[in-house]
């Protein structure tokens, strides 16, 4: 018996492994246990090779393993590029028949194409194959057609029945040709659980948080934020425009908020590039605007549907001139939905440009979760309400003040009217070409907000630091991994894990690097740019980094395989 | 509402003799007529002279970035129809640095109202030829003359499926004031291309030029506000008679009666403070 399995489903794009995934994914929640699931997906709609990866656990799991324990190939090819991440023990379930398979190896042969074609198509490949898998671990059969009811709910009582029918077969395959035990792994009822992925976290922390104006230009991998949003918009009453560009989305965006709407938009580096002038819009005209960056490997087109943490200092420093702005980094499914709240308050209240860097790993990854509390951060708005609006007859939208932040109306809800520019302003908000007046503005946008910005900093997530000989430094969807490897490693590894990147929490990382002597940062990106931030912002400087830029996320097994390289090299 | 309470107190910069004087003075007047007060009126803006008249009109403003007008504009729209959205943007602005909000924003068909200050050349950056500058007119930058065939805006908004296609002419401020009240007045995106003199860049297209060629095709009872192909030879007339006037309208449903948004509250009115997404929460897999 396994503490915990590895399942990955591999084949080519449009063969629905996903399909298979999301109901393991259902079934394995209902039989109690813990999942991390992850999509590696090429940028094609046929054809290639995809997969679907599946780590069950009865303790939380928050990351993945290099390899795996069952392999079940759909296509021939799968066998050739996945048989080395097969652990020593796995198997891989193939339909040798079908796919001519001569050679030996660690193959389990089952006829699922026989089986599908005799229950009228070869579509019901996936129900067959899902079934099997359940019966090698041993999953209750009600949960398993339970499952194929809730996942082909919509699909009308013929489909339903056919894929049962498949399923038992796969299910009832497996409990009478493995007669051992080896992939039964222990269950351990979990609490009541939601399986959601980082883009879903951000679509409903936004839901929550009020916005009504979402535009956006579809770009892997942000693409599902606004997919579920629209979902969800006739619902909650909220505007979802696919714009023709991205500097359309971002400029109407900033029109919907000007107009009082609080407002959003996501999009990838290479859509960001086409933003960033909409950003110091935002910053100058102080109109908040909440952006995502779903990070992917750049530069250019670079892999449209992998991951990457390489757009840190570009987004640090995104929009020409000086202004304030924050910048979260979620580092958990959790995180994302909570800071995406607390991104929408602070943009409203400071009327700066607030974002969330997250990446294809976080965006596209499942986990099971506690149930979310929508009431962890309440809607604060800081707006002039309506009721207050109707006194007010004189009315200066960049009004100069200790704090910095003038009072924001609305227009048409206020007696005056409201001017905003681009162009340097007077306090009323017309073209000014005044140089006192240019520090005043200056001042306002760029010292008075930082200031009160860092104040309400979000310290960084840490773990073990005092028993840690070693202390490893990450931001954004890292934390899993780096949370999952100190937790095997106790005597040997603690973590700091940023999820706000500016304001930079300088202080704590100074305070928390005290008396450390081995710091490593561990960064999906080519050139270590969390260290340089940091040494940039205290003047510590961390000689050591773990880099991975080949695309694909860290894993348990490559992070532990890399820290032993450094450990022996001293 | 009367003329007064849409002056503002922001010192104007445009050169003496400017058309754009021409243009503010037919807005000042069309939204005296249509009766909406200064508050409930946005104008949105990018970056040139004409991008400048909003801070000479005591309305909201939002003066954006070059180009960038148009989205800006939808996009308040879209959360406060109640809002009257009006660009006043420029050639270069609208139809160069702009072109892809102008072809989208005629198919998206949100109720706003356009108007481009077309003086056919750069006039903040000091006279290179814009996307409307007749061929063959010498520049700093041209210096053998603009090769370019020049933009059409008005046969390009026809065929993009643009409701109501109009052209005015700054120094005809009665008329263009009436295609502003009209083009207000229709549901939809409406575009005025406004023949502007620029006294300082333009030598060629001047008043005296344009006084010659102008006429009013609304002034002939046989024109066909609704036929497409008048309109197209209308908006394709250029040279020795040049049209002015609406040239095709036709009512169309707008975004906000597709959407259907016309029929609630603005989305800006919601309280959104305890938003319940219980359901959602219970409903992931």
């Amino acid at each position: 018996m396994f503490s915990e399995i590895t399942i990955k489903i591999t084949g080519e794009a449009g063969q629905g492994m996903q399909t298979v995934g999301f109901n393991l994914c259902r079934l394995f929640k209902k039989c109690g246990f813990y999942i991390f699931a992850n999509q590696d997906y090429m940028s094609r709609i046929r054809g290639g090779n995809n997969f679907f990866q599946l780590r069950i656990s009865g303790v939380p799991v928050y990351t993945l393993r290099k390899h795996s324990d069952i392999i079940i190939a759909l296509d021939g090819p799968s066998i050739s590029i996945h048989k080395e991440t097969l652990n020593k023990e796995g198997v891989i379930i193939i339909d040798k028949k079908k796919f001519n398979i001569v050679e030996e190896g660690p193959f389990l042969d089952v006829g699922m194409y026989e089986i599908a074609k005799n229950l009228g198509s070869e579509i019901f490949i996936n129900s067959v194959a899902y079934g099997f898998i359940a019966g090698m671990v041993n999953a209750e059969e009600n949960f398993v057609t339970e499952t194929i009811k809730e996942s082909f709910n919509d699909k009308g009582e013929d489909i339903i029945g056919k894929n049962i029918a498949a399923a038992k077969s796969g299910y009832e395959l497996a409990m009478a040709g493995i007669k051992n035990d080896k992939f039964h792994i222990e269950v351990k009822k979990t609490k009541e659980t939601m399986i959601i992925n980082g883009n879903e976290a951000i679509a409903l922390g936004a839901i929550r948080s009020g916005c009504k104006f979402y535009s956006a230009y579809p770009m892997t991998p942000s693409t599902s934020i606004m997919n579920e949003i629209a979902q969800h918009s006739k619902q909650f009453n909220i505007i979802v425009e696919q714009a023709e560009d991205e500097i359309a989305a971002i400029n109407m965006a900033i029109g919907a908020s000007f107009a009082g709407a609080r407002s959003m938009t996501a999009t990838s580096g290479g859509g960001f590039c086409l933003m960033v002038e909409g950003v110091s819009l935002s910053a100058m005209t102080e109109t908040p605007v909440v952006i995502v960056d779903a990070q992917r490997p750049a530069p250019a087109t670079g892999f449209p549907t992998r991951t990457e943490q390489a757009d840190l200092l570009f987004v640090l420093s995104a929009g020409h001139g000086e202004f304030a702005k924050a910048i979260f980094s979620p580092g958990s499914i959790e995180e994302a939905f909570y800071l995406t709240m607390h991104a929408f308050n602070l943009s409203e209240k400071y009327q700066i440009p607030v974002f969330i860097m997250t990446d294809q790993h976080l965006a596209d990854s499942y986990r099971n979760i506690d149930k979310l509390n929508q009431n962890a951060a309440n809607v604060v708005r800081s707006i002039i309400t309506k009721e207050l609006s109707k006194k007010i007859s004189v009315y200066k939208r960049y009004e100069l003040n200790e704090n910095g932040i003038s009072a924001r109306a609305i227009p048409s809800w206020i007696d005056d009217v409201i001017y905003a520019d681009s162009d340097e302003h007077t306090e009323e908000g017309h073209i000014t070409e005044d140089a006192l007046m240019r520090i005043k503005m200056v001042e306002k946008r760029m010292h008075k907000k930082m200031q009160a910005l860092k104040k309400e900093i979000i310290k960084p997530n840490i773990f073990n630091l005092e028993k840690a000989q070693m202390v490893l430094v990450g931001f954004g969807s890292t934390y899993g991994v780096l949370r999952e490897l100190c937790e095997a490693y106790p005597d040997k590894f603690g973590f700091i894990h940023f999820s706000q990147i500016w304001p930079f929490p300088a202080d704590s990382i100074i305070e928390l690097l005290k008396d450390k002597s081995k710091v490593v940062t561990v960064e999906n990106n080519a050139t270590a740019q969390l260290a340089k931030l940091i040494r940039m912002q205290t003047g510590i400087n961390i000689s050591n980094s773990i880099l991975k830029f080949d695309g694909r996320p860290f894993d348990l097994d490559c992070l532990a395989d890399e820290l032993k390289v450094l450990e022996k090299a001293g | 509402m009367n003329i007064s309470d849409f002056k503002s107190n922001d010192k104007i910069t445009w050169c003496a003799g400017c058309g754009d004087f021409g243009i503010l003075t037919a807005l000042k007047n069309a939204l005296v007529k249509i009766g909406k007060a200064p508050k409930d009126v946005l104008l949105v803006s990018g970056i040139g002279q004409a991008a400048k008249l909003p801070h000479y009109i005591k309305c909201n403003c939002f003066n954006g970035l070059h180009g960038r007008a148009l989205p800006v504009a939808s996009g308040a729209k879209m959360v406060n129809h109640n809002l009257t959205v009006i660009v006043t943007t420029g050639d270069g602005d609208c139809y160069g640095e702009g072109g892809n909000h102008f072809i989208h924003n005629i198919r998206r068909n949100v109720d706003i109202t356009v108007i481009v200050h077309n003086n056919q050349i750069y006039g903040l950056t000091k006279g290179q030829a814009s996307p409307t500058t007749d061929q063959g007119y010498v520049t700093n930058v041209q210096t053998q003359g603009v090769m370019l065939e020049p933009f059409h805006p008005l046969e390009a908004a026809l065929a993009l499926g643009c409701g109501f296609v109009a052209r005015g002419y700054s120094a005809e401020t009665e008329h263009l004031s009436w295609l502003i009240t009209e083009a207000i007045s229709y549901k939809g995106f409406s575009l005025i291309d406004v023949l502007q003199p620029c006294v300082s860049f333009n030598k060629k297209n001047t008043y005296e030029w344009y006084s010659k060629r102008v006429y009013k095709i609304n002034d002939d009872a046989l024109y066909n506000l609704q036929d497409k192909s008048s309109a197209y030879q209308k908006a394709a007339q250029w040279g020795d008679r040049i049209p002015i006037g609406i040239l095709y309208k036709e009512q169309k449903p707008s975004y906000e009666e597709r959407t259907g948004i016309i029929l609630r509250a603005p989305v800006v009115e919601d309280n959104i403070e305890n938003i319940n997404i219980d359901e959602l929460l219970n409903n992931s897999i």
